[in-house]
């Protein structure tokens, strides 16, 4: 064997269990711009789920070629043309909306293979974002660590914001969960205390 | 100097098969022997065999060198070796040459047992399931039930396919690299005119040269340089030859003046001297008959029906031949039957014959997906 030991992100990303506490074991997933695999493998691992993840990146690619998991090259840019409609139970699209370039066709593409949907995004709402702008300068998140100029970061929005993109999109939210810089839940003024914002919707037809 | 990743010094093993090889066309080989290779040792439960289907001009030779020549390196031995992405440390690993080839198995240069002559012309047009099928007589022979992997580019990335469907039970993956679901009709025509290139050089004889002694090299250096200039690209070409001359300045006249026509004229000769021209014409047609999905009125994801392995599909961005569409195509239809199934499209410039280059990311890869398969 080869020095093909990939670092277990899990433990970084305590996102990962509010994702999974929506998905029902045996389910076929599909987890676009999967990164490193981590998710899908731990969906795998905990859920038992099939499913594939869709990544550009040639470095996320072969890490996920060492964690064993499903993955196409693809770009989500140019749609998902390779998936049948309504083929997957659910369609993951986690904390990458915010770099998406056309933000209204990915989520019709994920209405349209997907039966429900899941997207996880930074909440740009969080307070202390919004110090930072009052301050006069442009956040630097935890969950979005770059500078304005170097950031692959080109659509960021709030809670309140993407709410209103899902009504525009004829996309039905069925359940919606909101952490904050601890990773717990917040309930009491979401769009000003969540730090991370997890939404599960399905198409109205 | 000794690679010491090589797999060292090889020697062709022979079987004869009895049995006789019922053919696509509907004619029949009654019994025929093919030449192949092994590396590493197959272990005490037969599950780590890894069947290499070798491409158009290809044959058993993947890795290695033979004691006798020094330069007699296997095809891939960049990729099949002890340490190397196709582990043969791990992996039993074996190399055939198909039949119809010229390369030790029974082909167009054999003689026909029925006549005491050559084949020649008279040699049954082969098709990937033949060989398939041939090569699934060899892992008979040799006990094994069940490959790990069935691996191929090219013309040998549509035999893996083929495994799939006609042996679903005996691959658990399937390596299938820069090759396509069928060909286009630009490939097709491709093919033809090096087809016709062999077939109306005057040293042909319509396909029995062997009898008058001779060979139509013209025709096969064609073919070869013809088909030399759509493996690779046209940015390999321009960094590796430009418009470079032989003699630094124009002659004005039709002898070699820039550096790509000597090389193709080169690589024609070499191929001319080595290769049989009734091979080649083989080659070629199985290339252009295969198309798994129209049995199924052309739907390539009902033909994948069938299929139970695990793939891995890579294609190149400068292959034009077989063009990362073509494996998007393979992707697709195993996409809609649930297999599992990796895609890399890989940045390289060399065009089609990028899945015999040593490309360290393509290596990665391969290597990654070969040491998860458990044996």
């Amino acid at each position: 064997m080869t020095d093909t030991t990939v670092p277990s992100t899990i433990a970084l990303r305590p996102d990962f269990a509010a994702i999974a506490a929506w998905i029902h074991p045996g389910a076929k997933i599909l987890d676009l711009g999967c990164g490193d695999g981590s998710l899908l493998r731990y969906l795998r691992d905990t859920r038992n789920v099939f499913g594939y993840g869709v990544e550009i990146d040639d470095d996320n690619l072969l890490s996920c070629f060492r964690n064993g998991i499903n993955v196409i090259h693809n770009d989500l840019e140019a749609g998902l043309s390779s998936f049948a409609s309504d083929s997957f139970d659910f369609v993951i699209l986690s904390q990458t909306l915010q770099a998406v370039r056309h933000t209204e066709g990915i989520i019709q593409e994920i209405l349209r293979v997907g039966k429900e949907g899941i997207i996880s995004f930074p909440n740009f709402g969080y307070w202390k974002n919004r110090v930072q702008v009052i301050s006069g300068r442009m956040p630097v998140p935890e969950t979005l660590p770059y500078n304005w100029y170097d950031t692959p970061n080109i659509h960021l929005c709030t809670l309140d914001d993407f709410e209103a993109l899902c009504q525009q999109c004829n996309a039905r939210i069925l359940e919606r969960s909101v952490m904050n810089n601890h990773y717990r839940p917040v309930n009491f003024l979401p769009n000003l205390r969540g730090m991370l914002a997890f939404y599960r919707f399905e198409s109205k037809g | 100097m000794q690679d010491s990743k090589s797999v060292g010094v090889v020697i062709p093993q022979f079987v004869q098969i009895d049995k006789p090889l019922q053919l696509k066309s509907g004619l029949s080989l009654d019994s025929y022997h093919l030449v192949y290779e092994t590396y590493g040792q197959l272990n005490a439960a037969y599950s780590n065999a890894v069947l290499i289907c070798h491409a158009l001009s290809g044959n058993h030779h993947v890795a290695g060198v033979y004691a006798e020549n020094e330069k007699s390196i296997g095809w891939w031995d960049n990729m099949v070796g002890p340490g190397k992405p196709i582990d043969t440390n791990r992996f039993f690993v074996i190399g055939v040459n198909n039949p119809g080839g010229c390369h030790g198995s029974t082909g167009p240069a054999s003689v026909d047992p029925h006549t005491g002559k050559h084949y020649g012309a008279g040699f049954p047009v082969v098709t990937v399931e033949d060989w398939v099928e041939a090569q699934a007589q060899l892992a008979e022979h040799l006990g094994i039930e069940q490959f790990a992997a069935v691996v191929g580019g090219s013309l040998g990335g549509m035999q893996a396919m083929q495994w799939t469907l006609d042996y679903p039970e005996k691959v658990r993956h399937a390596l299938v690299i820069a090759a396509a679901p069928k060909l286009t009709a630009q490939n097709i025509a491709f093919n033809d005119v090096a087809r016709q290139a062999i077939m109306t050089d005057q040293e042909f004889y319509g396909g029995n040269f062997y009898a008058y002694d001779t060979l139509p090299r013209r025709g096969l250096r064609l073919a070869r340089m013809l088909g030399h200039i759509t493996y690779l690209s046209d940015d390999s070409m321009a960094a590796k030859f430009g418009r470079s001359l032989r003699n630094g300045e124009l002659s004005f006249g039709f002898d070699v003046e820039f550096e790509i026509e000597s090389y193709l004229r080169y690589q024609g000769d070499k191929f001319a001297d080595l290769f049989d021209a009734n091979s080649y014409l083989l080659m070629t047609k199985a290339l252009d008959y295969f198309d798994p999905a129209a049995a199924y009125n052309g739907d390539l994801s009902a033909a994948f029906r069938v299929a139970k392995a695990n793939f891995l599909v890579i294609s190149f961005t400068s292959d034009w031949r077989f063009s990362p569409e073509r494996s998007r195509e393979i992707v697709k239809a195993l996409l809609n039957n649930e297999l599992n199934v990796s895609y890399a499209e890989i940045t390289s410039s060399y065009g089609h014959d990028s899945f015999l280059m040593t490309t360290p990311y393509y290596h990665q890869l391969v290597r990654a997906y070969m040491d998860n398969i458990s044996i």
